[in-house]
């Protein structure tokens, strides 16, 4: 039966608003749980640049959270920018902003033994893939120069080929120990390289690469070099500090 | 006065009332089961049957959502199967099976946002899985709503069965464990995971191993 235009019109006009009412019902219900489980997953990827989170539970990653980490939010400048606090940084948001705009949150995780002393920084990072937004974390030694852990997060990179850097431990472990500063202080980031299986030991600024997701990789590179291009400031008037107290 | 003679006559057309499972219903189900499989018979939704299957728990999620979309689906298109203008019919369809994705989606990030990362897009590409589409095309407009709502459950499970089965192996073979239990380990024995049923390409043997023991058994052949 061929209906009329008016009768299409309108019947187009119901579902739409039909569907969008039943949509933002449901994700306005259901935004208190999503938010929940964001900030939980944030906990535990900053968590796990520290410690060995395997098999631990979810509730006690976040316990160690509570614990060991401190967080606050700095500028291109390294400075402290005060009153803000760092989960409340959007950081997909801060990531469309130029460079020297964004805020950056950083965390700290203290000393076992000694609670006055920091023991690991801890860095977000975020930049863009092969195909969508990818995320990391990574701690760096009390030196602010050594990589103590890295954790990467993806939207959509391929299954097993650039979303390795997510489900591989193997690709994470690599970056432990390189150094991102070299003996001047001056930024070399950490490179991944192209073509998998061969060793950097002795190159403290280069990681092997992964077979047939050298794009991802490249993504990872300028997610690095960018984000502590900007956080250099902010190390350089920690370690001033540093060297100053002592 | 009217109405009561307008519908009376109507009343005497309308066919003795079907049980809610007569034989016809319970074949809507089974049939999908087995010798009208939507993947290994008509060799569709083989995207995510490829993607998703590395392991169970993924894939078991996967399934379910699509059956949940599928049968919810041709519910709702059914019933508004004489509404529905033909013209606009495939956009109507797309709306209505995208409305259902995105309710799962929302949910599965609210209560199992592990299972919900793992899918990804995947339960986002729903919306173009051709059993879903042709489902709605094929059954749910020509059909009555609580026969519809069992052919989209039938299919989502003839589709599910599908996933776990191909899961199954990749699981065992891949990684020597099911359902994130290490199998090989649990019996001592030291496995090496075989690294291409890791890939796409390992469910696609598994999956050609499985349509041609299906097709086999059946004694299906493509006409041409």
């Amino acid at each position: 039966m061929q209906r009329s235009n008016t009768y299409i019109l309108l019947y187009t006009l119901a579902l739409t608003v039909f569907c969008g009412v039943v949509l933002s019902l449901t994700a306005m219900g259901l935004r208190p749980l999503q938010d929940a489980n964001k900030e939980q997953e944030r906990k535990m990827n900053i968590v796990g640049t520290v410690v060995k989170t395997e098999g631990m539970e979810k509730s006690d990653i976040v316990k160690a959270y509570d614990k060991m980490i401190d967080g606050f939010v700095v500028d291109f400048n390294g400075k402290v920018v005060e009153g803000m606090k760092p989960g409340a940084v959007n950081i997909p948001k801060e990531y469309k902003k130029p460079l020297k705009e964004r805020v950056f949150p950083v965390y700290t995780a203290k000393d076992k033994n000694d609670s006055t002393k920091t023991e690991f920084y801890i860095f977000p990072l975020y930049g863009f893939g092969l195909w969508n937004n990818i995320s990391g974390y990574v701690s760096l030694k009390s030196d602010l120069n050594t990589i103590n852990g890295i954790n990467f997060g993806h939207v959509s990179e391929t299954p097993g080929l650039g979303a390795r850097i997510t489900d591989d431990p193997a690709v994470s472990e690599r970056y432990k120990g390189k150094t991102l500063f070299d003996d001047k202080g001056k930024l070399q980031s950490v490179v991944m390289q192209k073509g998998e299986g061969n060793k950097y030991d002795d190159a403290p600024h280069k990681v092997d690469g992964m077979s047939g997701a050298t794009l991802t990789g490249k993504g990872v590179n300028n997610m690095l070099d960018d984000y502590f291009t900007a956080y250099q400031n902010y190390i350089k008037s920690i370690k001033n500090t540093q060297t100053t107290q002592k | 006065m009217s109405t009561e003679t307008l519908t009376a006559p109507a009343e005497k057309v309308k066919e003795p009332k079907e049980p809610l499972f007569s034989k016809r219903n319970k074949k809507l189900i089974s049939n999908p089961l087995d010798i009208d499989n939507p993947v290994t018979v008509q060799v569709l939704g083989i995207c995510s049957a490829l993607a998703v299957t590395v392991q169970l728990k993924p894939s078991f999620a996967m399934a379910l959502a699509l059956t949940f979309v599928t049968a919810f689906s041709n519910l709702f298109i059914s019933m508004l199967r004489n509404s529905i203008p033909s013209r606009i019919r495939i956009i109507v369809q797309l709306a209505i099976v995208s409305l259902w994705v995105t309710i799962v989606d929302q949910v599965l990030q609210a209560f199992a946002y592990d299972i919900s990362k793992q899918l990804s897009v995947f339960v986002s590409l729903i919306i173009t899985n051709c059993i879903v589409m042709g489902r709605l095309e094929a059954f749910a407009l020509a059909n009555k709503p609580w026969p519809s709502f069992l052919d989209g459950l039938g299919n989502g499970l003839g589709y599910g069965a599908i996933l776990m089965a191909v899961a199954f192996f990749r699981e065992l073979l891949g990684s020597g464990s099911l359902w994130g239990f290490k199998v090989f380990e649990g019996m001592g024995l030291a496995y090496l995971g075989n690294g291409v049923m890791l890939i796409p390409a390992g469910a696609c043997l598994v999956l050609g191993i499985l349509i041609w023991a299906q097709r086999a058994r059946n004694g299906y052949f493509e006409t041409e």
